[in-house]
């Protein structure tokens, strides 16, 4: 009977319920009064509404920036602070009315006590001693509703596994994490971990919370934390040293990568800005750098070096070459970027040249590891002129296919030339209605429609 | 969805009031510090803080200035006692003690108070204390448990709901879920019935019936009948896919944040953004928000055509006409006006968009990842998508759910995905890979070990015939996400062969153009036909379980045709559920 008591006493109960109370019938019969001001129409068609809140910290930190950053900063006038009065810290404000009430009952039950028994001091003190004593279950449950608590009283081991599993059954992340706090400053270490191996839900939450105040560190965020280093010589460092790390062998192998490529990355930056400034190289001169390379994806430097490097021996650094074989860059990955590159650069050549293989006669042939129609795809999304256009188009294996791209970009020759191929009269005299007279093409279809012996 | 909204369905329950609720609460809090202060808002919490309060009521309770919380120094043109309130919804809580020290370096002395939102943790005030703070700040809670988005649509606007709990395994929002069940019971319920799947389901439900039995019940007018509680990660493949309804558009490519959107220049015409509410308020918002995007032109070109009309009366009207109408009819002409040409612009901005990245093929490679077909083709296409560092979301939106509806990748595909994608966008994202895996978001199919084992024992004693069906079992337990044989076994997956008439939905497959049901509505329909779980044991199994179904003591009858409201932790799409699996930023 006496807990129910406590309840009721617990002012932040008190005050929850009479908040709720109160908001919950005020706004009751608020509800038909009309009181619409700021309700959600606010938001006016003119970019930030006025009066929102968005618009009030953007105007505070304008009018900041106009009073040239408030420098008062600099050695304000030194104030003898006023010393908070102690009890305006969180709980300690509602414990304070709390033991006075819990003071309260104990005196009230006591005295109902010594009506019937006559008690002595001393087991008024052991009585006292037995309202903070409460059961894990109990502690939890007075944690979870924020009222006064204490973890002291867990010592033994024992105690304080009772205490976690209670906290881990009542599913509340917030307590768990409170009584693992409690535990890390009254556990060793060792023996905290070697009883959390079989906890899960409450070793994750400790994993979680070590995270969260930065203190202890999983593999992989320790080697997260170079992002944290800006300059790059020392980024690389940081790197080199993660190499020693236990990483399972395929993360390994990528942050080993990682090194490399910024290693790579820093010699290739040094060079090329010094080559840049001096104006030696014309590539710089014609497509100045718009960003340095440094901490940029593999495949970026890869492009990046297919776009300045183009055509270096295979011993630089910079050259693709080398960098497709240090980092194991696929046939097809390396296609594309290097497409894009040259194409991008419009050095067709290059980009013919990607495609070229000579067989063992000397016969050339053009052979891509990713569907032509792909590569007709992304260079005409670089640009590329028509005449570059239908070499590629031709290519396409598939004649429908073929002539769906060759309609959509415009290749007339390459229509032309199927149709004919196809030997179908019919689609060429249509097609003959879509071109212009004038034209080359129109002459080309005539021509070949007259050519009787084809038909 | 075109709204047929049945006659027999129920009124809404008013939600507004759970706005007012939190904002007395604020005032109230702001009442307990006596005098001028300025306030410190997370930026988080702005955009959910401007739903409850505008600047007029916070200035009516003594707040000076309003900043956004940046963790440096303060810069306040206030004296120096002025009193600080930080209102933090606990992201980067930790960063606070930086600040008061700072403030303390510099000799000087303020008065600070952190209001946490929607609850202050031990973690929190734990580390006030080891900093040597606790006492210089006071800590108090806001309450802000529900903010109502719209009219049917409620959020807890906690979007690190999802990563506390099904990444780091951190339970601390549990109680909250429960706590806002129980401020949502008190104010609507009782309910009658409440259905749930999922372990944090289960755990908030439980949390909830603990605060309802240490509180007092009253009896109430029922608002809201039946609850059905579900985890974010029975379904994980319907926020990955590509949303085609326009709301949902909007949200990929704008983002829609707390129920409002930021058009750009380009969709508005002129040189800046604007800001824009989008709820069931804009009537033609309200009409469009639903429909597929192919039919949404169709619409928005005739509602135009109609404004026209309105406006063309004006011709021929006399001067007593004319003001009638300027009158009466103008604004709400001009109002229409300006969100239809809003709205056309969006639409015009998305297509451009969508065209530019090859939307069909995208789409179609998604379809066939959910319907299980060609899948080669997709892997390649995904490959491609990588190689030529297309967004990275999108890759990994695609890998994941190649991922799930796929039963995780075959050991090969995985590295070589996995080394071409830290390629193309940075080998940081090792991180990203390892929480994704975590998450069982995207996996390598484990060698079925035990499987094996059990196979060959198995086959030893049995004849060909019964081990057959013995590893088809085996097989649908060792496995963690079930797509495929989920899907057969609810239909979530229409056939293709059969042309889907986007303006005449058949079913919830239209929001996917006709591809795929959303795996937590088919649920929802087939517990509330059955009236519980029964007959879908085996569906609840391939789901990991824990379902559950409580009727209340009050019982109604089920004979009206429902309304759903939505209550959320975090409106979510793919590309913010990805986003917070990210740990690529210093």
């Amino acid at each position: 009977m006496w807990r129910e008591h406590k309840h009721v006493f617990s002012i932040s109960n008190v005050f929850k319920l009479k908040e709720s109370k109160r908001a919950v019938n005020s706004i009751r019969s608020l509800v038909e009064e009309e009181d619409e001001e700021d309700d959600v129409e606010k938001v006016s068609w003119s970019g930030e509404p006025v009066g929102s809140i968005s618009w009030s910290v953007k105007e505070t930190e304008s009018s900041i920036r106009s009073t040239g950053e408030v420098r008062d900063q600099s050695f304000p006038k030194i104030h003898t602070a006023p010393s908070l009065p102690k009890n305006s810290s969180g709980y300690s404000l509602s414990s304070l009315f709390k033991e006075h009430s819990e003071k309260l009952l104990t005196s009230l039950i006591l005295y109902l006590l010594d009506c019937r028994w006559s008690v002595h001091d001393d087991v008024i003190l052991l009585w006292q001693d037995y309202v903070s004593d409460w059961t894990p279950e109990e502690t939890v449950k007075r944690m979870q509703q924020g009222k006064v608590y204490s973890l002291e009283k867990f010592r033994s081991l024992q105690d304080k596994l009772l205490l976690l599993d209670e906290a881990v059954n009542a599913h509340d992340g917030n307590v768990i994490t409170a009584v693992l706090i409690y535990l890390k400053k009254s556990l060793s270490k060792e023996i905290l971990f070697r009883e959390l191996i079989t906890r899960e839900i409450a070793l994750r939450h400790y994993i979680h919370y070590l995270k969260e105040i930065g203190e202890q560190k999983l593999l992989l965020m320790q080697y997260r934390d170079h992002l944290n280093v800006r300059d790059e010589n020392k980024r690389r460092d940081f790197l080199k040293n993660c190499l020693s790390f236990p990483f399972s062998p395929d993360d390994a192998t990528h942050v080993q990568d990682h090194y490399t490529l910024l290693e790579r990355q820093i010699i290739i930056e040094a060079n090329d800005k010094q080559v840049e400034s001096s104006g030696q190289a014309d590539i710089f001169k014609k497509y100045p750098r718009k960003a340095s390379i440094l901490n940029m994806p593999i495949i970026t430097t890869l492009y990046y070096s297919c776009f300045y490097h183009y055509g270096e021996s295979d011993g630089t650094f910079s050259s693709p070459a080398n960098i497709r074989k240090t980092f194991r860059i696929s046939d097809k990955q390396f296609l594309l970027t290097c497409l894009g590159a040259r194409a991008k650069l419009k050095a067709w050549f290059d980009v013919d040249a990607l495609f070229t293989t000579k067989n063992w006669l000397g016969y050339t042939k053009k052979r891509s590891p990713i569907g032509f129609h792909r590569i007709v795809d992304i260079l005409q999304k670089n640009n590329a002129p028509v005449q570059v256009l239908q070499d590629y188009v031709n290519l396409v294996e598939d004649v429908e296919q073929k002539i769906s791209l060759a309609q959509k970009y415009k290749c007339h020759d390459v229509i032309i030339n199927t149709y004919r191929d196809l030997k179908d009269r019919q689609q060429l005299i249509v097609y003959r209605g879509k071109v212009e007279r004038s034209s080359s093409e129109y002459r080309k279809i005539e021509e070949i429609l007259s050519n009787s012996v084809r038909w | 969805m075109a709204h047929s909204v049945r006659r027999d369905a129920p009124e809404l329950p008013d939600f507004s009031l759970l706005k007012r609720l939190a904002r007395d609460q604020l005032i109230y809090l702001l009442e307990q510090l006596p005098g001028r202060k300025d306030l410190f808002i997370e930026a988080d919490l702005m955009s959910p803080l401007d739903r409850i309060a505008n600047v007029t009521t916070l200035k009516q309770h003594d707040v000076d200035k309003l900043y956004k919380v940046e963790h440096k120094p303060i810069v306040s043109t206030s004296d120096q006692t002025v009193r600080g309130c930080f209102l933090y919804p606990l992201t980067n809580w930790f960063l606070f003690p930086d600040v008061v020290n700072a403030d303390k370096a510099f000799g000087r002395f303020r008065r600070y108070k952190i209001i946490f939102s929607p609850q202050k943790f031990y973690a929190c005030e734990n580390l006030l204390e080891e900093q040597g703070i606790f006492g210089d700040v006071t800590t108090d809670e806001w309450s802000f448990y529900l903010l109502p988005l719209d009219d049917d649509i409620i959020s807890l606007e906690l979007p690190e709901f999802f990563r506390d709990y099904f990444l780091e395994g951190d339970q601390r929002w549990v109680r909250t879920a429960g706590s806002a069940l129980h401020l949502l019971h008190s104010v609507y319920g009782p309910f009658s019935k409440v259905y749930g799947i999922g372990r944090c389901s289960k755990m908030a439900y439980e949390s909830w019936r603990e605060q309802v039995e240490e509180g007092e019940q009253r009896a109430r007018q029922a608002e809201i009948g039946n609850v059905f509680l579900i985890d974010r990660d029975v379904d994980l493949v319907t926020p990955l896919c590509s949303q085609v309804v326009y709301e949902g558009l909007v949200d990929d490519i704008f983002r829609i944040k707390c129920g409002c959107v930021e058009f750009c220049p380009d969709v508005t015409s002129s040189d800046k953004s604007i800001k824009v509410m989008l709820n069931s308020q804009d009537k033609v918002f309200n009409e469009i928000r639903n429909e597929h995007f192919s039919q949404v032109f169709g619409f928005l070109s005739q509602k135009a055509r109609n404004l026209q009309t309105a406006y063309d009366k004006r011709s021929g009207m006399d001067i007593k006409q004319m003001k009638t109408f300027v009158s009466e009819e103008l604004k709400g002409l001009k109002q229409e006006h300006r969100l239809l040409s809003l709205h056309i612009g969006a639409s015009e901005s998305m297509m451009k968009k969508k065209t530019k990245q090859d939307f069909q093929e995208l789409l179609k490679t998604e379809h066939s990842l959910l319907e299980g077909f060609e899948i080669r083709e997709c892997i390649s296409y995904i490959e491609e998508h990588i190689n030529r560092q297309v967004s990275m979301v999108e890759s990994m939106r695609l890998l994941c759910l190649l991922s799930l509806t796929e039963n995780g990748l075959l050991p090969k595909d995985y590295r070589s995905l996995k080394n071409q994608f830290l390629q193309s966008y940075g080998i940081e994202h090792l991180l990203t890979f390892s929480n994704l895996k975590q998450l069982g978001l995207l996996v390598e199919q484990q060698p079925g070990e035990t499987l094996t084992v059990m196979e060959s024992r198995v086959g030893k004693l049995v004849n060909d015939k019964t081990a057959g069906k013995l590893t088809d079992a085996f097989s649908s337990l060792a496995k963690k996400s079930n797509f495929r044989a989920l899907g057969r076994r609810l239909n979530l997956v229409p056939k293709s062969d059969e042309e889907y008439d986007l303006r005449v939905p058949r079913d919830m497959a239209y929001i996917f153009s006709g591809a795929y049901i959303p795996l937590s509505c088919k649920l929802i329909e087939q517990v509330l036909e059955r009236d519980g779980w029964t007959g879908l044991e085996e569906v609840t199994r391939m789901l990991n379980g824990h379902e559950f179904a409580v009727t209340g003591k009050t019982r109604k009858g089920n004979t009206q045709s429902l309304k759903f409201i939505v209550v959320t932790t975090a409106i979510t799409n793919s590309a913010r559920l990805l986003e917070s699996m990210l740990d690529n930023h210093a």
